[in-house]
Formats: structure tokens, C-alpha cells, sequence
């Protein structure tokens, strides 16, 4: 099979709005991620020892079974019981509470990093639990997050494509659906793999000067 | 069990002491660090603790500031219980709520500082006025470069932590604990990680506040000098118990227990 231009430059509209589309689908997963990852951490941390133990659980199960059976469960088990999601919204969820319990974990070593006369201080200087975290411990923890959630933002734009398996129209998606209707695979594919490439690759070097970026506006060396 | 009816539920009479130890007992695990330990200190008063690393000097301070729970006994301040509060005319263990509250009076300086490196020696200094005394920007800073002004630190008041000195960043530690207005101070071995030629400037800065301010001190220090000069009462303590207490100048003059005199002589041999 020969590599064809004309059938490249015809497909391309259809694979640069499938980007776009998986763009969004890794921005919207991770946002919710972010948040979630936040809640989740701090939600360890609490004088709770029962809130700890049932939150370290729901992570560490999330965390050892595999994305796309979460992806099924959400929108194929959900309706049984009455929860009629979108692909998308089912999607979102999945993704975004699966990468949420990897960032908790980033958060979690980033909080443990923070130096013990940090909290002291704030003990010292009567700040509530709340402002402690807020004002003093999460902006040091981040500096050190920033690699780490850095590497899960690159994750989990590589996983969207698991998205397509219930029919949201990402790129893996599209790539799939014109290679059923012409009977041409290669390039479809090859757009894929060419996309992610550009996204991936750059990404370590952006992720190294936002981490510096972070630490001078945080004033720390 | 401890008996708690024995402590009263508030101290009054004509000489409350502005810090009160009563019975009180810290362990870690089988070692009892501080054993049935009683002090007090008046209000004003500038008490300095000294002894082997091991004695349980920092803990003391450590327990005031409530960074360190107890195993027995209570601790006053001003008056009232810090590590307990009263329910149903009895002390039991103070909970969180009511710490915050107890402790609003004490104020501590560490020894590494513990500035908040992601903010400027003005910022460290307002955010617990703006944050916790819920004092407006305006205010915060006029306090705030006072007292900067005051340890020496107002030219470098926009500059983060990491671009000072340990002298310097001392200072500003001193200014922004003093910013929440306690009426405790508490001075944890502040000069011990500094470099020899800085010393003298957060001493200095200590010894205006004793002679400027009305603030009850307690301070734990190893520069034996300074201590002498600047303290109303010297507190030996070895093995988690005071083994000898009074004012500096009979205390290092006149040591009467063999403990004392053999922990003094040998700082003066390394000195």
C-alpha cells in the first residue's frame, strides 16, 4: 500500500477537529482531576481515621485496575442503575477520577515535603488548619508537584484515545471510523501517532521551565 | 487516671503568674522526657532555661506553644488552663477549638526560623495579623514595618527568606511573632544555628525587648553570657526535672548542686 497525499490532505479537517476534540477531552479530564487530586489528598490528612482509611482505599483501588474497564463500568453499569450518562460525561468522570487518585499521590509527596517547622509556624502563629494549607503548605507543596502532574498532564491526553471504546469523538475515534469507510488505514493512524507525537514531545521542556516559572513567582530557588 | 479535681479550673488571687507548669509530665513512649515538672513565671518576668542536650529544656516550650501534648498535669497561662478546658466544673483534654483560643497569647521564635519562604519578611510578618487577627492590609503593615524597623530589617522587607542571612531571617522571625501581640514569647535555641559573627544581632535585638518591653519570656539558649546578662531567673534543668533554679548571678556565680557546677564547667571548657 502506497502513501497517499490526496487522501491526507482529505481527511485532515475531519482529524484537526478530532484534535481539537481530544484537546478537550484530556483539558476537561484534568481539570476535574486537579481539583478531585486536591480533595482526595487533603481528604487523607484529616484527624478522620476513618475518612483516611475509606479515601486511601477508593485510590488505591483506582489506581490498580485498569482506566478502560472504569471507562465501561461508568456508562455501561451506570444506566442499570437509573444514571443515564453521555459518552462524554461518562468519560469525563472516569478519566478525571482515575487521574485524580494518581495526582492525590503526587500531592500527597509534595505536602510531605513541605519542611515540619512550616506547620510549626503556622501552629505558632495560630493559623486555622484551613489557612495553613491554603497559605502556606500548597504553595511549597507545588513546586515540587509541578513534575509529576506534569508527566499525568501528558498521561492522560495518551489515554483519551481509551475514550473511543464508548464512542466519543476524539481523535482514535475518527482515525478509527475513516479507515473503516475507505478502507485505508495508514494515514488515518499515522496522523494519530504524528499528533501525539507533537504533543508529547515538547512537553518535557515545558513542563521544566513551568516548574522554574512557578518557583520564581513563588520567590523560592 | 489522673485526678483533675486537683486542678483548679482557673488561678486567681492578687499573684496569678502569667505561665503556670503544674505536675506536668511529658513522655515519649517508655522515656518521660519531663517528670512532674512545676514552674512558674511571672508576668514580665524573662526566664531562661539551660542544661544538656537530653533535659528537656526544649520541650518545655514546646508543650507552652501546644506543638507537643502532655501525659499529665496542666499548664496555665494568664490564668487560665492552656492544655485543658473546663466541662462540667472538671479540666479535660482542651480540644482543638479551644487551643486555637489559648494560645492567641504566646508567641515563638525557632531555631531554623521557620520564615515562609514563598512570601517577603514583610509579607511573613502581616500574614498572621491579615489572616488570624483579621486586621486590614493598612494596618497589618503599619505594625508589620514597625516592628521590622525595630530588629533592623526594614530596608530588606521585600526581599524573600532565601536572600537573607540567618542572622537576618532570625529578625524577621522575631518581628513576626511579635506582630500577633503576645504576651508570651517563647525563644527556642535562636542563635544556635546561626554563624558566630551573626549572633550578636539577634541578641541585641532580644535584649531591646527585655529592656523596652513588658513581654514575660522564656528562652532556651546555650550562649551562657547572654543568658546571664539579659535573665530575671536561670532554670538548670537535667534529666527532665529542674535540678537547680535562681538568679543568674548566684547560678552561675554560686552553683550549689554538683550537677549544676560539673554541666557549667564544662561549657566554660568549650567556650
Amino acid at each position: 500500500m502506497q502513501w497517499s497525499w490526496e487522501f491526507t490532505y482529505e481527511i485532515m479537517p475531519r482529524m484537526l477537529w478530532a484534535t481539537l476534540n481530544t484537546l478537550m477531552a484530556a483539558g476537561i479530564g484534568y481539570a476535574i482531576a486537579v481539583v478531585l487530586g486536591l480533595v482526595l489528598a487533603l481528604a487523607q490528612r484529616t484527624p478522620y481515621r476513618g475518612l483516611t482509611l475509606v479515601v486511601r482505599e477508593v485510590v488505591e483501588f483506582i489506581r490498580s485496575t485498569p482506566l478502560v474497564l472504569q471507562i465501561f463500568f461508568v456508562y455501561y453499569v451506570g444506566p442499570q442503575y437509573g444514571l443515564n450518562l453521555s459518552p462524554w460525561v461518562a468519560g469525563m468522570i472516569a478519566i478525571g477520577l482515575h487521574y485524580a487518585s494518581y495526582l492525590s499521590e503526587v500531592y500527597r509527596g509534595g505536602i510531605e515535603s513541605v519542611a515540619k517547622g512550616q506547620w510549626e509556624a503556622c501552629t505558632a502563629l495560630n493559623m486555622t488548619p484551613m489557612k495553613t494549607y491554603f497559605r502556606v503548605i500548597i504553595p511549597q507543596a507545588l513546586p515540587p508537584s509541578v513534575a509529576g502532574m506534569g508527566n499525568y498532564l501528558v498521561g492522560i491526553v495518551k489515554d483519551t484515545p481509551m475514550l473511543s471504546v464508548i464512542g466519543v469523538a476524539e481523535l482514535m475515534h475518527a482515525a478509527n471510523a475513516i479507515g473503516g469507510q475507505n478502507y485505508r488505514y495508514l494515514e488515518p493512524y499515522t496522523i494519530v501517532g504524528v499528533v501525539f507525537l507533537m504533543i508529547s514531545l515538547p512537553s518535557a521542556g515545558l513542563i521544566r521551565a513551568f516548574e522554574a516559572w512557578v518557583r520564581r513567582k513563588l520567590g523560592m530557588r | 487516671m489522673e485526678d483533675m479535681s486537683q486542678y483548679p479550673l482557673e488561678l486567681t488571687g492578687a499573684d496569678v503568674p502569667m505561665v503556670r507548669f503544674m505536675n506536668v509530665t511529658k513522655r515519649y513512649g517508655a522515656l518521660t522526657v519531663l517528670d512532674d515538672l512545676s514552674l512558674d513565671v511571672a508576668e514580665g518576668e524573662m526566664v531562661t532555661i539551660i542544661g544538656p542536650s537530653g533535659s528537656g529544656k526544649t520541650t518545655v516550650l514546646r508543650m507552652l506553644m501546644t506543638l507537643e501534648t502532655i501525659n499529665g498535669g496542666v499548664i496555665y497561662v494568664d490564668g487560665k488552663p492552656l492544655t485543658h478546658m473546663p466541662k462540667n466544673g472538671v479540666l479535660v483534654p482542651a480540644d482543638a477549638k479551644y487551643l486555637r483560643r489559648a494560645r492567641s497569647s504566646i508567641g515563638m521564635c525557632f531555631q531554623h526560623f521557620n520564615l515562609f519562604p514563598h512570601m517577603t519578611a514583610l509579607q511573613n510578618c502581616m500574614e498572621g495579623p491579615v489572616q488570624v487577627l483579621g486586621l486590614s492590609k493598612r494596618e497589618a503593615r503599619e505594625r508589620s514595618e514597625e516592628l521590622l524597623e525595630m530588629v533592623g530589617m526594614i530596608d530588606k522587607k521585600d526581599q524573600h527568606p532565601s536572600r537573607l542571612s540567618g542572622g537576618q531571617q532570625q529578625r524577621v522571625a522575631i518581628a513576626r511573632a511579635l506582630a500577633m501581640r503576645p504576651k508570651v514569647m517563647l525563644f527556642d535555641e535562636v542563635t544556635s544555628a546561626l554563624d558566630p559573627e551573626v549572633i550578636g544581632e539577634v541578641t541585641n535585638v532580644i535584649r531591646r525587648l527585655v529592656s523596652e518591653h513588658n513581654l514575660t519570656m522564656l528562652m532556651v539558649t546555650h550562649q551562657m553570657g547572654f543568658a546571664r546578662d539579659i535573665s530575671d531567673r536561670i532554670c538548670f534543668f537535667y534529666g527532665g526535672k529542674i535540678e537547680e533554679q535562681g538568679p543568674p548571678d548566684d547560678l552561675f556565680g554560686n552553683p550549689r548542686r554538683d550537677r549544676t557546677k560539673q554541666f557549667l564547667s564544662a561549657v566554660k571548657e568549650a567556650d
